[in-house]
């Protein structure tokens, strides 16, 4: 009689299941000698997605790069709650830029140290959606072409939090934001598909990108490990959820994030010169509904007329993003 | 919706609403239907008035994906006929600034708002300064002739980006509008009347045969007349220096005669253009000159100077540039000294000693972000008067 192997979904997650594990495999958060980069104390609200996935993000490229790494931050929420006159969190050499312009001054960091000859200590750039997908978008894409030596991690929030949540190009359609009201005959952000970054930055054909969400940060934390054993340009694209934007409770934060994956909204993979080489499959498929009625920024598509043909809209696009991705098929 | 009042009462005329929220409806009232803009502390409510104002009244409102795509928006928009607005804070002022030039080279009326915060860079987003007097003159490159309007309260925002479609239409150029952020955010009650029927000053069409159409030559007015898209008219509009044709020129005539004309087509309407207010200047010993938030201040600074016997008089240039340097001249003709406070480290002092050239002009300079309080403004006027009667 043939045995099931015991699958330990949830090790490494949770701290319990760490013990399950080999040293070398266990967390970077669990090991009490990890940097802590992001430091306590920051303004960050309560539930914010971005902490926590920067948290676990820098500590990752920290263990990885033996702690010779430079911090590059465009301008949005994470520069803002982090760095609050006279304190910061951050435990690392760490830049502001302005809005549009980490990648481009990433680029420039990763250079002077390859004219120093210290091409050991290792540069990661990060923004926000707003920052990535729509100001600063030029000068992404020509870091991508030129193969620049930096990792490029963004945290999509789905809009402008910072200012006050506006809409970005990485806003979900009839997503309500301060812009995009929920009014009309089509009420919410338009129902266009955003632009996919993940996808785009594949398109350049550069060495690594991946997407990930704070609800798997164990996965997040393999996928920079595994990013910065690579050279060249590599973007990371990480889901977020943000309590105030979204209008969920801050309890939910990871909740939302598991959520958005295991409805197919947001798909987790990796891929490697343009070539998707994982992704992490759905492990119970749910309808988006699931995933939209916690937001009170979908909440006019659940009035007393529900909105049927938005809501079949929004479960279209999963439904191709489990197509696309075969998140259905185990690995 | 009156809350709070009985469903019967009478409609009031007040409202209680910020001034960047004044300035989304003085937009509207003055027939704005296009508004391109890119989120930004602190005017980002102007952006988010309007999404919901606009398509009330068939408007289009457009988020861009950045602060130089929302400029050409809305140059685009105006090309196309639509009377077209763009808001922003210090760091997006400094992006948009190659195509504001653009819009003055092209003739091509727009209306671009900036809400002054604190700078250099992204500065202090979410505190009130005056450092872009004159960024908003000289900011893009090469000359070009733009106009300023230099709102000081809620209301006046709203009046003044009336005026400023007003402006930009008939003599075809960008107008900028420039308040700080104290302004920007606070709430006063205003009374706003009713906009309803009151004629708006149209763009120069173009109204004689297409074939003989010359999109940059004009009559005695300095200005020319636009054509209507889609009307047969062939247009040339382009960044390049232009002769009357509408094309590319090198020709050192075609070129001085062009660009001469333009530098200088504000000369004859400086009727039209020029505002300001002046305060107890005619007997004025000590003449205060401020803008925005600072004239604010000063404004309660000469009632605590005439309480003390102090002859402080005010002068608030509206229209910011081109300055309303006469009225300047006249206004401190009876003064010996000149007391300019400004949120920033020396702008408005430099002009006002150059116009005043002589007078003794001092300045209060601040660029903490807080704002100058009156008190302050009424000790520098006392030691000033002091000073001047030893």
């Amino acid at each position: 009689m043939a045995f099931e192997q015991v699958k330990f979904y949830q090790t490494g997650t949770f701290t319990v299941g760490n013990r399950l594990l080999e040293p070398e495999l266990r967390s970077v958060q669990a090991d009490t000698t990890r940097t802590n980069s992001l430091n306590s104390g920051h303004r960050a609200c309560q539930g914010c997605g971005e902490a926590l996935g920067a948290r676990y993000a820098i500590d990752a490229a920290m263990e990885a790069t033996d702690n010779q790494l430079i911090a590059v931050n465009a301008t949005g929420c994470l520069e803002v709650f982090s760095t609050p006159y006279p304190e910061t969190s951050w435990q690392i050499p760490w830049i502001h830029s302005l809005f549009g312009n980490a990648a481009a001054v990433a680029t420039g960091v990763a250079a002077a140290m390859r004219a120093k000859g210290r091409e050991t200590t290792r540069v990661v750039a990060q923004g926000g959606d707003g920052g990535t997908t729509d100001i600063g978008f030029g000068c992404l894409s020509g870091m991508f072409e030129r193969n620049d030596d930096v990792l490029y991690i963004c945290y999509d929030n789905g809009g402008y939090m910072n200012t006050g949540v506006q809409r970005s190009s990485a806003t979900p359609p009839a997503a309500r934001t301060a812009t995009t009201p929920a009014m009309g005959p089509e009420p919410g952000n338009v129902f266009g598909q955003g632009k996919n970054l993940p996808e785009i930055a594949m398109a350049h054909g550069i060495p690594y990108v991946a997407t990930a969400t704070v609800a798997d940060l164990r996965d997040l934390e393999a996928k920079v490990r595994r990013a910065m054993q690579i050279r060249g340009a590599r973007y990371m694209h990480i889901l977020v959820p943000c309590p105030l934007g979204w209008g969920h409770a801050s309890a939910d934060t990871i909740r939302i994030a598991r959520l958005a994956k295991e409805t197919g909204t947001f798909p987790v993979f990796e891929a490697e010169c343009g070539e998707v080489t994982s992704r992490l499959p759905i492990r119970k498929r749910l309808p988006v509904e699931d995933y939209l009625k916690p937001q009170k920024r979908f909440a006019h598509l659940f009035g007393p007329e529900p909105a049927t043909a938005t809501l079949a809209r929004l479960q279209a696009l999963a439904d191709r993003n489990i197509r696309k991705y075969a998140l259905l098929e185990e690995t | 919706m009156n809350v709070g009042q009985p469903a019967s009462a009478p409609k009031l005329p007040w409202r209680l609403i910020s001034g960047n929220h004044a300035c989304a409806l003085g937009a509207v009232a003055a027939g704005c239907r296009f508004f391109a803009g890119y989120p930004i502390t602190p005017s980002s409510e102007i952006a988010e008035r309007l999404s919901r104002l606009l398509p009330l009244v068939d408007g289009v409102f457009v988020q861009m994906e950045d602060e130089i795509a929302s400029i050409a928006a809305v140059i685009g928009a105006s090309m196309g006929g639509v009377k077209a607005l763009t808001a922003t804070s210090g760091p997006g002022f400094s992006l948009k600034q190659e195509n504001i030039g653009y819009a003055a080279g092209a003739e091509i009326p727009c209306v671009i708002v900036n809400v002054m915060r604190g700078g250099p860079s992204t500065g202090m987003p979410t505190r009130p300064a005056q450092g872009e007097i004159m960024q908003s003159r000289w900011g893009s490159h090469g000359d070009y002739p733009i106009i300023v309007l230099a709102p000081a309260s809620v209301r006046e925002i709203h009046d003044e980006n009336m005026r400023a479609f007003d402006l930009a239409e008939p003599l075809r150029t960008p107008v900028v509008i420039l308040y700080d952020q104290d302004i920007a955010q606070r709430t006063e009650t205003v009374e706003l009347g009713d906009a309803n029927g009151v004629a708006r000053a149209q763009r120069k069409w173009a109204s004689g045969p297409p074939a003989a159409y010359q999109p940059y030559a004009t009559g005695e007015d300095g200005i020319p007349a636009m054509s209507r898209p889609g009307a047969g008219y062939r247009v040339h509009t382009t960044g390049l220096n232009h002769a009357e044709n509408g094309f590319p020129t090198q020709s050192p005539q075609a070129v001085e005669r062009n660009l001469g004309r333009l530098l200088t087509k504000f000369e004859r309407h400086r009727d039209l253009i020029d505002s300001w207010q002046t305060l107890g200047c005619d007997d004025a010993e000590v003449l205060i000159v401020a803008i925005g938030i600072s004239a604010r201040a000063a404004l309660r600074a000469l009632e605590i100077c005439r309480a003390r016997s102090l002859r402080a008089g005010l002068f608030r240039p509206i229209t910011l540039w081109p300055f309303p340097e006469n009225a300047l001249r006249e206004a401190a003709s009876q003064a010996n000294a000149v007391l300019v406070p400004e949120m920033n480290a020396g702008q408005l002092s430099l002009e006002v000693g150059r116009i005043l050239g002589g007078k003794r002009v001092e300045a209060i300079h601040r660029f903490n972000g807080e704002p100058i309080t009156p008190a302050e403004i009424a000790q520098r006027v006392e030691t000033l008067a002091r000073e001047m009667n030893q």
